[in-house]
């Protein structure tokens, strides 16, 4: 087991009282597994990713733990985690495009990193090299500054910086957002290479794009309002979702082959409550044409088949 | 690169060139004759002698020809550096009147500038992560910025000169001395210079400080900066790259104060009676001294037009972004 979280509760401190951005979300990540996290926008998906790497100012950590190779992460620990990250968890950031210093030629920046954290580059040189070739880039974008790349070559830049030390956890957050769909794909299929070729044992991708996932994740994690709804193997989440979040999300997903016409997409109706002051039961409960009086208690996670938990009152019946 | 340089120089030129034709126009489109004026100061009554000495002076300052041929002549005698004779202070040239108040405007300037920007954007990237200097000290400067500058120099003066007596608060230097290179001259000189700078010195200083604060804060806070932490870079080396982008502004910033490094410190020469180029180009107003405004105001133009082209020459050399646009690349 690669990835442990138990209970894990992270929150936003703001001026009105605090955000309960991940109320108490536990999950596992075995090695090797590449695990999509999908849910709305505000539904603590990137929250999530974060506070397995770093929390950023506003963020606390008030509860939980989650466990990697069998030590636990020191997730409130900006100090502790320091010696963890890159080397153990690793993340591929939302802002690829911008996420080198302007200013630097991209070889110096990752040198001047990497004797920073006390690694000697020369040493590491000739496998960066090699790893940009895997990703189609020449060693020449070394001696380049950031803007002479394109977006596409920037993404893949970051994609081999983040995963240079070979992490154990690799948290790839939107990473397809910025790009064009044949980026989006190469990026995707990048994403399990490095997988296969055991540059990163396990991987958590953060997005919107359920049908993107699909394609590449063994696992799909569904988020609602901060807490899981939904995990199973990719195909069972996509073919045969049992939490009615889920097949709202599925059943807004336009489908190849078939003519829509002047026939509108379906959406859920309403909006994510909000976290700075949840309601009770199931999250869900207001925006679900399934529920009944027993969703005012909170619904526990059924394990309703191998490897697929679910938190509905109706699906665990 | 060297495109767009030739095509910065080409600009600059056109510019120079209408900024003096500008400055020849301006004196003569002033209210006032300084022949008349000259006349009137050297009590001259009789007639005949009248138009005899305005004859001569007519000649002497050129004014005898038509106004195509005066400007003509103007810019001959500029390429000669000649820069024509002071009615103020006549008989003595405009060149040696400017080479005689341009050391005290530079020795009160260039330190005032190169100071207050060193210490200000030390200040500045302090307060940046330091939130008692931050909640403490800049304010302070936002006062001193906020403050109109003449108020500010006139209190200056009247504390520091008039109440505690610790500053002489006008001259260059004492009227009892004459200028020697001697130790009592030099320590007299400093004591006159002190206030002055001290002015210029704390109203830009708190400009610094507090756009160094923010553009180190816009850094530590960029995608960049929030990336290198994620992958673990220890804060001091985010630290630097936040420090070096932010002082790019800064850098065109200070060329561009420095162009102004001639005519800019004319309110203080004024409070202080400061003997630089700022009491000198006020006096040649008030005597209508064509000539000596018109060689300040040259002085000034070049002046701007020169620290503005290094401002444009340093950026290229100190921020790739710039440059790689310049080659045709795109971002």
């Amino acid at each position: 087991m690669a990835l442990q979280v138990e209970d894990l509760k992270v929150h936003y401190r703001t001026t009105k009282g605090d955000v309960r951005a991940l109320d108490g979300v536990s999950f596992s990540l075995a090695d090797g597994e590449i695990m999509g996290l999908a849910g709305e926008s505000g539904c603590g998906k990137t929250t999530l990713g974060k506070s397995l790497i770093r929390l950023d100012g506003r963020m606390r950590h008030v509860g939980g733990s989650a466990v990697l190779d069998d030590e636990e992460l020191p997730i409130g620990d900006d100090r502790a985690m320091n010696a963890r990250r890159w080397k153990e968890v690793s993340i591929i950031p939302q802002y690829s495009m911008s996420a080198m210093n302007p200013t630097r030629k991209i070889g110096k920046m990752t040198a001047e990193l990497l004797r920073s954290r006390r690694i000697s580059y020369r040493d590491i040189e000739d496998e960066l090299v090699r790893r940009l070739e895997l990703v189609g880039l020449s060693s020449k974008v070394l001696g380049n500054y950031p803007i002479e790349l394109s977006g596409g070559m920037k993404q893949r830049m970051v994609m081999v910086l983040s995963t240079l030390l070979d992490p154990s956890l690799l948290i790839a957050d939107e990473v397809t957002s910025a790009l064009d769909v044949t980026n989006q794909k190469a990026v995707a299929e990048t994403l399990v290479k490095f997988r296969d070729l055991g540059f990163v044992k396990s991987m958590i991708v953060v997005t919107h794009d359920l049908s993107l996932v699909y394609q590449i994740a063994d696992t799909i994690m569904v988020m609602y309002a901060g807490r899981i709804v939904e995990k199973a193997p990719a195909e069972t989440v996509i073919k045969s979702p049992r939490h009615p979040y889920t097949q709202a999300l599925i059943g807004a997903l336009p489908e190849v082959g078939l003519e829509y016409g002047t026939e509108r997409l379906r959406s859920i109706p309403g909006r994510p409550p909000h976290l700075l002051d949840p309601p009770t039961g199931c999250r869900f409960r207001d925006r679900c044409p399934l529920a009944f009086e027993q969703c005012a208690e909170e619904p526990p996670a059924v394990a309703v088949a191998d490897g697929h938990e679910v938190s509905c009152w109706k699906a665990a019946n | 690169m060297g495109r767009y340089f030739r095509r910065k120089l080409l600009i600059y030129g056109v510019t120079f060139v209408i900024a003096v034709s500008i400055n020849f126009a301006v004196p003569r489109l002033m209210p006032g004759d300084p022949v008349a004026r000259m006349l009137s100061r050297n009590k001259v009554a009789n007639p005949e002698s009248s138009e005899a000495m305005r004859a001569y002076f007519d000649n002497v300052f050129g004014f005898d020809v038509p106004l195509w041929q005066q400007y003509l002549n103007y810019w001959a005698a500029l390429f000669k550096g000649d820069l024509g004779v002071s009615v103020y202070a006549f008989p003595a040239s405009v060149s040696s009147v400017i080479a005689g108040a341009l050391p005290y405007t530079l020795a009160l300037l260039l330190p005032a500038i190169l100071l207050s920007w060193i210490v200000g954007n030390s200040l500045g990237a302090m307060a940046a992560r330091n939130k008692w200097l931050d909640n403490g000290v800049l304010p302070v400067g936002y006062v001193f910025t906020a403050v109109p500058y003449m108020w500010l120099a006139i209190l200056l003066a009247w504390v520091a000169g008039v109440i505690l007596g610790w500053f002489p608060v006008a001259g260059g230097y004492s009227f009892a001395l004459t200028p020697t290179f001697s130790w009592v001259f030099i320590v007299d000189l400093v004591h006159h210079w002190f206030l002055p700078f001290l002015s210029l010195f704390i109203v830009a200083l708190g400009g610094w400080a507090i756009g160094m604060r923010n553009l180190v804060i816009y850094e530590l806070e960029s995608d960049y900066a929030n990336y290198l932490q994620a992958l673990g870079a220890p804060r001091r080396l985010v630290r630097r790259y936040a420090f070096r982008n932010a002082m790019l502004p800064q850098i065109t910033g200070l060329a561009v104060a420095l162009g102004m490094v001639v005519g800019g410190a004319l309110v203080t020469e004024v409070v202080f009676a400061y003997p630089g180029l700022g009491s000198l180009l006020l006096s040649a107003i008030n005597n209508q001294d064509f000539f000596l405004l018109q060689g300040i105001l040259l002085f000034i133009v070049i002046g701007v037009l020169v620290f503005n082209f290094l401002a444009d020459v340093v950026y290229v050399l100190v921020d790739p972004r710039t440059r790689l646009g310049l080659e045709g690349g795109q971002s």
